[in-house]
C-alpha cells in the first residue's frame, strides 16, 4: 500500500438493504487530491459519500479510507435535523469540534476560537446567535460548511456544497476550498458544476449506478461520456 | 392567599413530605433535561413504553417482597436497551414493537398483582403515584440515582446535542452515536422508575415530554430550551404538589395539569409574539 494513499476502492458496491445503488467502484486517491463526483440524479453519488464516511459498509468488494474519523469533515446533501429544531448557529458550528474533544466534557478555548474562525470564513459570524432553522437555505448550507471545516483536518467530503448558494458565495467557496487544499486537505465533492470541476479537480469520478469514469479532467473531457456531460459548458 | 401560605408552611412541617419533595424536584429536573433530546429524537414513545415496563417491574418486586427500586431499575434499563435496538432496526416497525413490549409488560404486571396482593392501595400507587408512598430507602436510592443522572447529563451535554441534532454527522466524524443513544436511554429508564413512584406509571412520560414541548414554544436555542425546560418542570412540579395538597388531589395528576396549563400559557405567548 502506498503510504500517501487515502482512499482505495476495489470492486466495491454500496446500496440499501442489500440492493446495490452503485457498483464496480475501482479508484484510489492520494493525500491532497481534489475529487469531483459527477453524474445524473440517482446515480449513487450520495450513496458513495456515505460509504466513504463509513456510514454504510460495502455490499461487496473492499473500501478503505485511511483517515482517522475525527479528522474528517462532512457536508450532507440534506440536513437530517427536523423543522423547529432549537439550535443556534454557534451551537451547530461548534458541534463540529466535538470529535476533537475526546473524553473531555466541554469545549476548550481553542475549540471556540476555531468555531469562530470558521464562521468568519463563511461569512456567518454575524448570524451566530440566530436560530439555525430560521435561516435561509443558502445560509444554512454555509453554517453546515463551517461545521464541516471545524472537523476537517485531513479530509473534507462535501455533498453538493454549492447547491443553494448565490454566485458570489459560490465563487468564494471555491476560492476557500483552494486555500484549504493548499493547507494539505484532501477534498471530495459531489457537484453538478462541471465548469468548476474542469477548473479545479485533480480527478473526476462519473457515476451512473456504476463507475462510468475515473481519471483526470482532461481525459474525462476527451471521452464521449465526458463530452456529452460537459457539453453545455463548451457551448457558451 | 395567606391561607395558602399557611398550608404550604404546614406541609413543609412534615419531614416525609419535604423528603419526597426533594426527590420530586430532582426527578422533574432530570425528566425535563432528558426530555428535550427524547422529543427531538422522536423517542417520546420509548419513555411511554418504559413506564409500562416499570409498572410490571414494580408489581414483580411487590410480589417478591423485594426493594422496589433495586428490582425495577435493572429491568427497565434492560427494556430501554432493547427498545432502542428495536427502534433503530428499520425492519421491525419501531412504534409497533414499543406497543408490544409496553402492553405485554402491563399485562404481566396486572396478572402478577391479581395472583398475589390483589388490587390494593399499593397497586393504585403504582398506577397513579403517591408522593407519600416513598419509604426512607426509596428516597435515598432516588436521590442517589437522580443526582447521578444530572451529573452525567452535564458531562455528556455537548455529545447529547450532537447526536440529537445530526446523528449521521456524529457517526461520520467518529463520535460514538450508538453509545450516547444508549446512555440517553439508560438515563431515561432511571428517571422513569424513580419518577413512577411519585406520578404513577400512567403519567410519568408526560413529565418528560411536556416541559420540552412547552419551552420549544418560545426558545430557539438548545441551551435556552434546556434551561427553560428545567425551570418549567420544577415550577410545574412545585405548584402541582401544592395544589394536590390543598385540594387533596393525586400528586401526579396535579403536576401534569400544571404542565398542561404552562404549555397553554407558552403557546399563547408564542402566538401573541408572532402576531405582534
Ligand atoms: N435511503 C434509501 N433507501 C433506499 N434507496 C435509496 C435511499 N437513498 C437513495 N436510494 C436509491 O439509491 C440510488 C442512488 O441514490 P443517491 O442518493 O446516491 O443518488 P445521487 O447520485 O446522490 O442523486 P442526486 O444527484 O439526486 O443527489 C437511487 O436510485 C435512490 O433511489
Ligand atoms: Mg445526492
Amino acid at each position: 500500500m502506498n503510504l500517501n494513499e487515502l482512499v482505495n476502492m476495489k470492486d466495491a458496491s454500496f446500496g440499501y438493504e442489500g440492493k446495490p445503488a452503485v457498483t464496480e467502484l475501482n479508484f484510489s486517491l492520494k493525500k491532497g487530491d481534489y475529487l469531483f463526483i459527477v453524474g445524473e440524479n440517482g446515480g449513487g453519488k450520495s450513496t458513495l459519500v456515505g460509504g466513504l464516511l463509513g456510514l454504510r459498509k460495502p455490499l461487496s468488494g473492499a473500501a478503505h479510507v485511511h483517515v482517522k474519523k475525527n479528522r474528517v469533515g462532512y457536508l450532507p446533501q440534506q440536513t437530517a435535523a427536523q423543522k423547529d429544531f432549537p439550535a443556534s448557529v454557534y451551537e451547530v458550528v461548534i458541534s463540529g469540534r466535538l470529535p476533537k474533544t475526546g473524553l473531555m466534557p466541554f469545549y476548550r478555548k481553542k475549540d471556540k476560537a476555531a468555531a469562530l474562525q470558521n464562521m468568519e470564513k463563511l461569512n456567518v459570524a454575524d448570524l451566530r446567535k440566530k436560530c439555525f432553522r430560521e435561516l435561509s437555505g443558502g445560509q444554512q448550507r454555509r453554517v453546515l460548511l463551517a461545521r464541516a471545516l471545524c472537523s476537517a483536518d485531513e479530509l473534507l467530503v462535501l455533498d453538493e456544497p454549492a447547491a443553494g448558494l448565490d454566485p458570489e458565495s459560490t465563487r468564494e467557496l471555491y476560492l476557500l476550498l483552494e486555500r484549504l487544499r493548499g493547507d494539505g486537505l484532501t477534498l471530495i465533492m459531489v457537484s453538478h458544476d462541471t465548469a468548476n470541476a474542469l477548473r479545479y479537480a485533480t480527478h473526476i469520478l462519473h457515476l451512473g449506478g456504476r463507475q462510468e469514469f475515473f481519471g483526470s479532467p482532461a481525459d474525462y473531457a476527451a471521452t464521449e461520456l465526458g463530452h456529452r456531460y460537459l457539453g453545455n459548458c463548451f457551448d457558451d | 392567599m395567606t391561607e395558602i401560605l399557611q398550608m404550604i408552611k404546614e406541609m413543609l412541617g412534615y419531614q416525609f413530605i419535604v423528603r419526597s419533595l426533594i426527590v420530586g424536584v430532582l426527578v422533574a429536573l432530570c425528566a425535563a433535561l432528558l426530555g428535550v433530546s427524547l422529543v427531538l429524537k422522536r423517542y417520546s414513545m420509548i419513555g411511554d413504553g418504559l413506564s409500562h415496563v416499570g409498572f410490571g417491574a414494580l408489581a414483580l418486586s411487590a410480589a417478591l417482597n423485594a426493594e422496589p427500586l433495586t428490582v425495577s431499575i435493572p429491568i427497565v434499563m434492560a427494556a430501554a436497551f432493547l427498545l432502542l435496538r428495536l427502534s433503530e432496526n428499520s425492519k421491525i416497525k419501531g412504534d409497533a414493537a414499543i406497543a408490544l413490549i409496553s402492553t405485554g409488560a402491563l399485562a404481566v404486571g396486572v396478572v402478577i398483582i391479581s395472583q398475589t396482593t390483589g388490587m390494593n392501595t399499593d397497586v393504585n400507587n403504582y398506577m397513579f403515584g403517591s408522593i407519600l408512598a416513598m419509604t426512607g430507602t426509596d428516597v435515598k436510592i432516588s436521590v442517589f440515582f437522580t443526582i447521578a443522572v444530572l451529573v452525567l447529563f452535564v458531562v455528556f451535554y455537548n455529545k447529547i446535542f450532537a447526536v440529537t441534532f445530526d446523528e449521521n454527522y456524529a457517526r461520520a466524524t467518529g463520535v460514538h452515536a450508538g453509545l450516547y443513544n444508549t446512555i440517553i436511554a439508560l438515563l431515561t429508564s432511571v428517571v422513569i422508575v424513580v419518577g413512577m413512584r411519585m406520578t404513577g406509571a400512567l403519567l410519568i412520560s408526560s413529565l418528560i415530554i411536556f416541559p420540552a414541548l412547552t419551552s420549544m414554544r418560545l426558545c430557539r436555542k438548545w441551551l435556552t430550551v434546556t434551561i427553560c425546560s428545567a425551570v418549567v418542570s420544577v415550577v410545574c412540579f412545585a405548584s402541582g404538589v401544592v395544589c394536590s395538597y390543598i385540594f387533596a388531589a393525586p400528586t401526579g395528576a396535579s403536576v401534569v395539569i400544571a404542565n398542561i396549563i404552562m404549555f397553554g400559557l407558552f403557546s399563547l405567548v408564542a402566538r401573541v409574539r408572532k402576531a405582534g
